[in-house]
């Protein structure tokens, strides 16, 4: 970071406490409590309606919560909002900048409305460019631009102030793969040099590829957080996966392994298509075990493989809710219009 | 924790006055400048500006002109309908602000400029500034028009830019109403259509293309009543010669009752949606 505002003594940039928003019936948020340490990238996951993009606005002072505290850069959002503005960045799901203006025009303006100086509000408009790879198309309106260009020049935007906490609310919806990877990597290169970065994401693969922790979302309240490793493992164990040398003996290496009868494993499957045996584990000792087993009984192995539950299946368990309607691509998540119909957790 | 501080959903966020005089005036300029950009890289929506005068000053004196003056003859129905044009210049521009206005709430723009520290009112400001610009160029073709086809100045030159003023600030105050229609309906495209059914009965039930005199009686006195009526007879008075003072005074009164009534309406409905 360049400068901030922030005390170095503070370990949270973002803390939330009991925060609340109801639209009539509708509770987008519902006693959310969370942090976000400095220096870090919190990912904030969850279905449509889930209230993710109701707690960013809410953070970035758009709305005012029925109830509960935020405390964003050591600033309290709903009693230094003025200040805090000043610390502060966003990027929406939808390209906030200024369609029939030029791309350099859209950030010498965003210069200008935070106080640079004429020459200061130049050079930092050019030095984004640079960085976000739009010097050629600087010139042109932004209404020309591809998806990835715009999102690119909207993360831009909400640089050109060196805010101490990025918010980046559903960042890649709606981008093909690679402009979703030009955008991955520029938000690491971010938070490599100490921005602190609350992400929201309807995207298992986005977040355990940009977030350091991550928080849970459903209907308003936070059902799940924690590093991702330690959110997975508190979902479910290992599964081994066991690869015969003979695809035929699939069904006879789960045959054996019932037999068997170790303790506290159940359940061995044959996954055909994949050629493999799918063994749950509970801990290293059955591993050791399962392998010893077959080794006496003679099974040639060609590959074996632990594997840890994926997000998806990480949302499944947590919320009962199936995955799939994870990735629907409807609405914008915000408005109480998107109620999240599901089984609850 | 600092996050102790316990705020209920009474209290409001602080002043946006604590923004400096001078901060306020930049930021006003940067959002002019952001207007006046969007007329650049989109020189058509000057059209109305530009060529609605030519299109409307010739159609009305060459086709109604004839038959509205009654025999005076088209030089006569130039003298007549050119204050009235004028009068009514501002009403088209002024629409053009709550379209402006829906146009960036429907985009993220607005929600970009509100999580910067800059006054909300300033992007209203500025686009009230550049389009009353707008409407000082639109009056400015207009007159000249008007020269080239034959308008005579029975008064002097401070009266015609006293006129030119009038339009101007009563163009201003309607700039409000348009800004809270703008900001009430969903699309730009409904505002238009909204737009169009308020100004056609007031633009057509006025004295701007013929003396209300000729109307019948329940029209006329709608007439009466109607600001354009006493802008277009201010404006005629001011240009033509004859007693100025009441129609004046009708129209500043209105311009301040209509700015008095709207602007807080508007700015409030502002204040909640964003």
């Amino acid at each position: 970071m360049e400068h901030t505002t922030q005390p170095a003594d503070r370990q949270n940039a973002v803390e939330v406490r009991g925060l609340l928003k109801h639209y009539g019936e509708t509770k987008a948020l519902d006693g959310v409590d969370l942090e976000v340490r400095r220096g870090t990238v919190l990912g904030v996951l969850g279905p449509n309606g889930a209230g993710k993009t109701t707690l960013v606005r809410v953070l970035s002072t758009l709305i005012r919560p029925d109830a509960g505290t935020a405390v964003v850069a050591g600033l309290d959002v709903l009693r230094q909002p003025r200040e805090l503005r000043r610390v502060i960045g966003l990027t929406g799901q939808y390209a906030s900048v200024d369609e029939k203006l030029s791309g350099r025009e859209n950030l010498y303006m965003i210069g200008r409305l935070l106080d640079l100086p004429r020459r200061a509000a130049r050079a930092r408009a050019q030095e984004l460019l640079e960085r976000f790879s739009l010097t050629e198309a600087a010139g042109r309106a932004v209404g020309t631009y591809s998806g990835g260009m715009r999102r690119r020049l909207d993360l831009a935007a909400s640089m050109i102030g060196r805010p101490a906490v990025l918010y980046l609310d559903e960042p890649t919806t709606g981008l093909d793969p690679r402009t979703r990877n030009e955008v991955w990597s520029e938000v690491r290169a971010l938070a490599r040099e100490g921005t602190t970065v609350l992400l929201t994401t309807q995207y298992m693969e986005e977040a355990e590829q940009l977030a350091d922790e991550l928080t849970v979302f459903d209907r308003g309240r936070v059902i799940a957080g924690g590093g991702i490793d330690e959110l997975k493992a508190k979902v479910g164990g290992r599964t081994l996966q066991i690869r015969p040398a003979d695809p035929d003996e699939l069904h006879r290496m789960v045959g054996a392994l019932a037999q068997a009868g170790l303790s506290g494993i159940g359940g061995a499957t044959a996954d055909e298509t994949g050629g493999l045996v799918n063994v749950p584990l509970l801990s290293d000792a059955q591993l050791t075990a399962v392998i010893g087993l077959l080794g006496e009984r003679g099974f040639a192995i060609a590959g074996i493989d632990t594997h840890l539950p994926s997000l998806d299946e990480v949302f499944l368990a947590v919320t009962g809710q199936k995955s799939s309607s994870l990735r629907r691509p409807a609405g914008d998540g915000s408005g109480p219009e998107n109620a999240f119909e599901g089984v609850a957790a | 924790m600092s996050a102790a501080t316990t705020t209920g959903p009474t209290a409001r966020p602080a002043a946006e006055g604590r923004i400096p005089p001078r901060a306020h005036l930049r930021h006003i300029g940067a959002l002019t400048r952001r207007n006046l950009l969007q007329i650049k890289q989109d020189p058509q929506s000057m059209a109305d500006a530009v060529l609605m005068p030519i299109v409307l000053t010739l159609l009305f004196v060459y086709v109604f002109g004839g038959a509205i003056s009654g025999g005076g003859g088209v030089d006569a129905y130039v003298n007549y309908i050119l204050p009235g044009l004028m009068a009514m210049g501002g009403l088209n521009i002024a629409m053009a602000v709550g379209t402006g206005v829906n146009t960036d709430m429907a985009t993220g723009v607005m929600d970009r400029f509100r999580t910067m520290p800059v006054a909300r009112s300033s992007v209203l400001i500025a686009k009230i500034v550049v389009e009353t610009g707008r409407m000082l160029v639109s009056t400015a073709v207009l007159l000249c028009v008007g020269f080239l086809i034959g308008l005579s100045v029975g008064t002097s030159a401070p009266n015609v830019l006293a006129a030119v003023a009038l339009s101007t600030v009563f163009g201003a105050s309607l700039m409000w109403i348009f800004i809270l229609i703008g900001l009430s309906l969903k699309t730009a495209q409904s505002v238009q259509g909204v737009a169009f059914l308020v100004l056609m009965p007031l633009q057509f039930g006025s004295s701007v293309f013929a003396p209300p005199e000729t109307m019948p009686g329940w029209l006329e006195s709608f007439t009466a009543y109607n600001p354009l009526s006493s802008l277009a007879d201010a404006a005629r008075a001011l240009i033509n010669g004859g007693p100025v003072a009441d129609s004046v005074w009708k129209t500043l009164a209105w311009t301040a009752a209509i700015t008095v009534v709207t602007a807080p309406l508007a700015v409030r409905k502002f204040r909640d949606k964003t």
